[in-house]
């Protein structure tokens, strides 16, 4: 029983998704994440709480190596997908991105029509064989994410000028425009009003059927209100891990319910 | 843990609505001493003071509860703050009972001060209520002080209570089988000595909030059920 709602927790369900085993991460002599372990479930949202520079945002970029695009950070331990070693030599990082897909804080569209934003991924991927697959995808991947009704009259036009909230829900299109198994979201809804947020985590919510999703909140309530798991990191350690309500209202440790409770930033 | 919020508003709200319930208690605790001291002493002075000053009682809990649902709206509470919320809008409301229970006391003792007295059971329900009051003191006590131990051993002592009402029951059963002249004063009586018996339980109540404010759980349910009045009956002649 781990989702608060009662009526949403007939999704619960115990499999593991990512499993991460002693990972450091080192921004040249910093040492940034301290030695984290930490089993994230399938089909469930996993909130990342914690103050600045605690080490939540890195740790989470750990989990679809965006860290090897910085030169000095160093990353050890083991972090498994589905039980393989995602470090592996073998793996090529953007085959890891289009499984593990990231939404970031500030929308990012590109610089192009809202069908080729999301079209960008299948194709480069080579998921669809002909135009007709493509617009499929197109299709389905921005009605998962929340905006098709509101774009499918204009698809040709840039993404850029949507508002706000409307251009993260299409970087959130975007990102599950490859099939991805799990949605990596860096504060997504930080730049956005109270209704797009809601929007959004609206959409959180109704992602959590397919994908396991981890996402790093400032907002408390924000991690509340969608996840199912809370992780609170402290200077580069995690804290405590465990079900948001457990956390919410009689967290284990004291740091934890110091941060909650509003008593240290 | 720090002691304060980063909001220091915060904590004025959790200060202020905290002292709205110790206020409470102390008007509660009183009503306890006065309605019995009122029956003892055959006082209907004091027995009108008990009743008036329930009023006051009941517009604490009101304000309590209001305050409790601006925090919650406004500062959204999590962890011990939020119990903290929960428990003072439980322990308001168990006061207010003790303080109903005293002044239907009071009523009653206002009706057997117009009657003869029956024997001499009102000192032992003083003592009850006086054994009642000091279990409320020390459940206030141990919520000020966030005292688990001493809340515990707040609930253990109901049990106390529980055996004074046993004994008030069986003689108030003997009173009204030797003469049913005594059974209008004996059902009186017996309805007060129920009262302070239930006061008893909601003071256990406000125990078990403490205990649930520190630790995040309700005792595990052990204490000693001692009332057994409720499978009693009359020997047969």
């Amino acid at each position: 029983m781990d989702d608060m709602r009662i009526t949403e927790r007939h999704l619960d369900q115990k499999d593991i998704k990512i499993k991460a085993d002693n990972v450091q991460v080192f921004y040249g002599s910093s040492h940034a994440i301290k030695d984290v372990s930490v089993e994230i479930q399938d089909k469930t949202v996993t909130a990342f709480i914690g103050p600045s520079g605690c080490g939540k945002s890195t740790f989470l970029r750990c989990l679809n190596r965006m860290n090897d695009t910085i030169d000095i950070c160093r990353v050890e331990g083991q972090i498994l997908l589905d039980g393989e070693n995602i470090y592996d030599k073998k793996v090529d990082p953007v085959q890891l991105r289009a499984k593990v897909g990231m939404v970031f804080q500030k929308p990012n569209p590109f610089p192009k029509s809202i069908y080729d934003n999301v079209a960008y991924g299948p194709r480069i991927h080579g998921l669809a064989r002909n135009k007709a697959e493509l617009d499929e995808i197109v299709e389905k991947s921005l009605r998962r994410g929340a905006i098709w009704d509101e774009v499918k009259d204009r698809l040709d036009a840039p993404g850029t000028g949507l508002s706000g909230g409307q251009q993260q829900r299409l970087c959130i299109a975007r990102a599950v425009a490859t099939e991805p198994e799990v949605l990596l979201m860096d504060e997504p809804c930080s730049a956005l009003d109270p209704i797009a947020t809601a929007q959004v985590e609206e959409l959180i919510d109704e992602l959590r059927e397919q994908y396991s999703v981890v996402i790093v909140t400032h907002s408390m309530q924000q991690a509340a209100r969608v996840s199912q798991k809370t992780a609170f990191f402290h200077l580069g350690n995690l804290v405590e891990f465990g079900e948001t309500g457990q956390i919410f209202t009689n967290p284990v440790d004291s740091r934890t319910e110091s941060y909650i409770t509003g008593r240290i930033g | 843990m720090p002691e304060t919020h980063i909001q220091t508003a915060f904590d004025r709200d959790l200060e202020s609505i905290q002292a709205t319930i110790m206020k409470m208690g102390g008007l509660v605790e009183a009503a306890i001493t006065d309605a019995a001291r009122a029956l003892d002493e055959r006082d209907e002075t004091l027995a009108d003071a008990v009743r008036a000053n329930d009023k006051a009682i009941d517009d604490l809990e009101t304000s309590v509860n209001e305050e409790a649902i601006r925090v919650i709206a406004m500062r959204q509470p999590t962890a011990v703050d939020l119990r903290t919320i929960v428990s003072v809008m439980k322990v308001s409301g168990n006061l207010e009972r003790i303080g109903d229970y005293s002044k239907n006391i009071a009523k009653r003792a206002t009706v057997l001060t117009q009657m003869s007295q029956i024997h001499d059971t009102s000192p032992a329900i003083r003592r009850m209520a006086q054994a009642v009051e000091l279990m409320l003191q020390d459940a206030l006590d141990a919520y000020i002080k966030r005292d688990p131990k001493l809340a515990e051993d707040v609930i253990l002592r109901d049990a106390e209570v529980d055996q004074m009402y046993n004994a008030l029951f069986r003689q108030f059963l003997t009173y009204m089988m030797e003469d049913p002249r005594n059974i209008t004063g004996c059902m009186h009586l017996h309805f007060i000595a129920k009262n302070i018996e239930r006061m008893g339980d909601h003071v256990t109540g406000i125990a078990e909030q403490v205990v649930y404010l520190v630790t995040g759980s309700l005792p595990a349910d052990e204490r000693p059920k001692a009332d057994r009045t409720s499978f009693q009956k009359v020997a047969e002649e």
